[in-house]
């Protein structure tokens, strides 16, 4: 094959595996549009989840239908948790203190699972077909096409409910104008809450979905640090925007993984990160911000 | 970490300027009498201590002074290792070369890492200092020419006039008094207009600038002196260990100099060493307790122990951001003032 159409190939392959990376992102930009706040625990509540996935379908043999009921129903509740025993404190706290508390409950989840579950690979119940989609001449791996639908499909629902629904209104008056919000009879906390209920769904099926692709280990949420920071560096302003990072990620990867080797490929979006900021200082599609001293 | 900060020991809001004299010296009295009372598991104990206080400081100022949150502190530290290890192989420098070499080394990649991000307000240079964590690892990892990889380098012990620095109690006593120096160092420039311009940023940085103070200059000062530090803790490390690899400066480390500041309480150089001695203390604690108690109850604990040590540090992290964001240097300082009065 000649370098052209295996560029093509790759680079549709990697965007095929960005659908996960767009799920990560969504889930990362409802909790900041709710309270400012970035989740740098978002990768470990993703391989937490993918772990309860474990638990259920395979240690206690439940098969993968309850498993999955289990993972979202443990998940949320873990995020629910996590939003009122250390995130409402920190509410009108500066950014930074509550960047590092999100990443303290990253550093507690890493251990809490390293303890439980150890370094080691765990196999999982396949749940997604491995035979091979084909696009013309171009083969994308069963897995990857399928992790990708399935993205789609949950990333579109997703954003149709906040569209639609009374409380993706509610959320939107509250990202808005919170004070505002709250004045006109929104409960602003309620809506943090059901943001970060939002991204553990969102964490708990891109962590299984990864599972699948990849394999479970304790390092299966280390992209999604990848995925904050390519949509630290996109702007926050639009989750149409912030989607478009997750699949430059999954392009970048593959990219990457065939012109400079797969080592690179866990690099790759911080160099990435580091260019844009050398070139366009505000980030890519940043506005200036006017501020009141 | 504007309300926090009023009543710490260098904050704005002191009159106290200059440290008190008199427990400093009984410190250090006790510091340099220790390798003669004590055992020599402690004298390597308090080597390590030594170099995480210098390293802690550092953070401290960029973090707690300044504002600057930095997430690849152990990256940096890493540079410095790496570079007084390459500088002893290839060209054969002495320590006190070396290690002032580390420290610069640390500085310059900090900002050439730091530099972009410091120019734009915001959380860029969280994540320029994430990448550089990334970065910098992967380098030390691959760059197998240069850095030997996962193996790593080999460093023989720092000479003074052709005597070795090869036992724990020598090695002790020049940590001990490059600690002093960088304490001493930092607790002065806190207190000199730089120190001041640091803090007027951390509290509100555009007011600051409208006051004149020029922002981007002094962060960057902030930034390069705290890489300036952990340079020198890695320089020492490297010669303290007698080795260098990729392994000791993983994003764990970075963890654990985060929670020594936030431990220790931010923006208090009291606080830095409070919280490195805290935070070096608690994972041998935690070493004993749970190989004590693995062994009551017929366990091996030792495969959990890394993994026990993220959790511990990551709670500590969060529990003092929530219940005590000024951290052990408060505590410290109403216990003395309640015993003072009592």
């Amino acid at each position: 094959m000649d370098a052209l159409a295996q560029f093509a190939e790759y680079s549709i392959v990697g965007i095929a595996a960005g659908g996960i990376y767009a799920l990560i992102a969504l889930g990362i930009i409802v909790i900041f549009k709710s309270s400012r706040t970035f989740n740098f625990a978002m990768g470990e509540m993703m391989m937490l989840s993918a772990y309860f996935f474990y638990a259920a379908a395979v240690t206690f043999a439940l098969g993968p239908v309850i498993g999955m009921i289990v993972a979202l129903a443990g998940s949320v509740a873990i995020a629910l948790l996590i939003e009122r025993v250390a995130i409402r404190p920190m509410l009108g706290r500066p950014l930074i203190a509550v960047v590092m508390v999100t990443f303290g409950i990253g550093s507690i989840i890493r251990g809490i699972v390293g303890m439980i579950w150890g370094p080691n690979e765990r196999p999982i119940p396949a749940i997604l077909s491995r035979s091979p989609v084909l696009l013309g001449d171009i083969f994308i791996p069963g897995k990857t096409a399928r992790a990708l639908a399935i993205a789609v499909v949950i990333v579109v629902a997703l954003l149709a409910y906040l569209r639609f629904s009374r409380a993706g209104v509610a959320l939107r008056a509250a990202a808005a104008d919170a004070i505002t919000a709250y004045s006109m009879g929104i409960n602003v906390r309620r809506i943090i809450a059901f943001t970060w209920v939002i991204a553990a769904i969102t964490g708990c099926i891109s962590g299984v979905l990864m599972a699948n692709v990849n394999t479970l280990t304790p390092h299966l949420g280390v992209v999604a640090l990848n995925v904050l920071a390519v949509v630290i560096l996109g702007g926050m302003n639009s989750i149409g925007g912030v989607l478009i990072a997750g699949f430059i990620i999954g392009w970048l990867e593959a990219v990457t993984g065939l012109v400079a080797g797969t080592e690179f490929r866990e690099i790759t979006p911080y160099i990435l990160v580091l260019l844009v900021l050398l070139v366009r200082p505000t980030g890519l599609f940043g506005t200036k911000e006017v501020e009141r001293i | 970490m504007a309300d926090q900060m009023v009543s710490s020991r260098s904050g704005i809001g002191s009159h106290k300027t200059s440290p008190s004299w008199i427990p400093t010296f009984l410190f250090v009295g006790v510091m340099l009498a220790l390798p003669v009372v004590a055992p020599r598991y402690w004298i390597y104990f308090a080597g390590l201590l030594g170099i995480n206080i210098i390293a802690t400081h550092g953070l401290n100022i960029m973090m707690g002074f300044t504002g600057l949150l930095s997430l690849g502190h152990a990256a940096f530290v890493g540079v410095g290792a790496y570079t007084v290890a390459l500088a002893q192989i290839h060209l054969g420098l002495p320590f006190w070369i070396a290690i002032p070499l580390a420290g610069v080394s640390a500085a310059l990649i900090g900002v050439f890492f730091g530099l972009p991000s410091l120019r734009i307000r915001g959380l860029y240079l969280v994540i320029a200092t994430l990448a550089a964590q990334f970065i910098l690892n992967f380098i030390f990892v691959h760059w197998q020419s240069v850095t030997n990889g996962d193996v790593g380098l080999t460093v023989q012990p720092a000479t003074v006039f052709g005597f070795p620095l090869n036992t724990e109690t020598r090695v002790y006593y020049l940590i001990l008094g490059v600690v002093v120096f960088m304490t001493w160092f930092g607790a002065n420039v806190i207190r000199s207009r730089v120190g001041r311009a640091f803090i007027a940023i951390r509290e509100r940085d555009l007011t600051a600038q409208v006051l004149g103070i020029e922002m981007v200059r002094y962060k960057l000062i902030a930034f390069a002196l705290g890489s300036f530090y952990a340079g020198i803790a890695g320089g020492l490390l490297a010669y303290f260990n007698q080795f260098v690899n990729p392994e000791q400066f993983g994003i764990l480390l970075s963890v654990f100099f985060l929670s020594a500041v936030i431990v220790g309480g931010m923006g208090s150089t009291l606080g830095a060493i409070l919280g490195a001695a805290f935070m070096t203390v608690v994972p041998e604690i935690l070493r004993e307790g749970a190989l004590l108690g693995g062994s009551a109850v017929g366990f091996d604990m030792s495969t959990i122990l890394t993994p026990l040590r993220e959790t511990v540090f990551g709670l500590l992290m969060v529990t003092f951001l929530i219940l005590e964001p000024r951290g052990l240097a408060r505590l410290w300082t109403r216990a003395s003032k309640d015993s003072r009065s009592a």
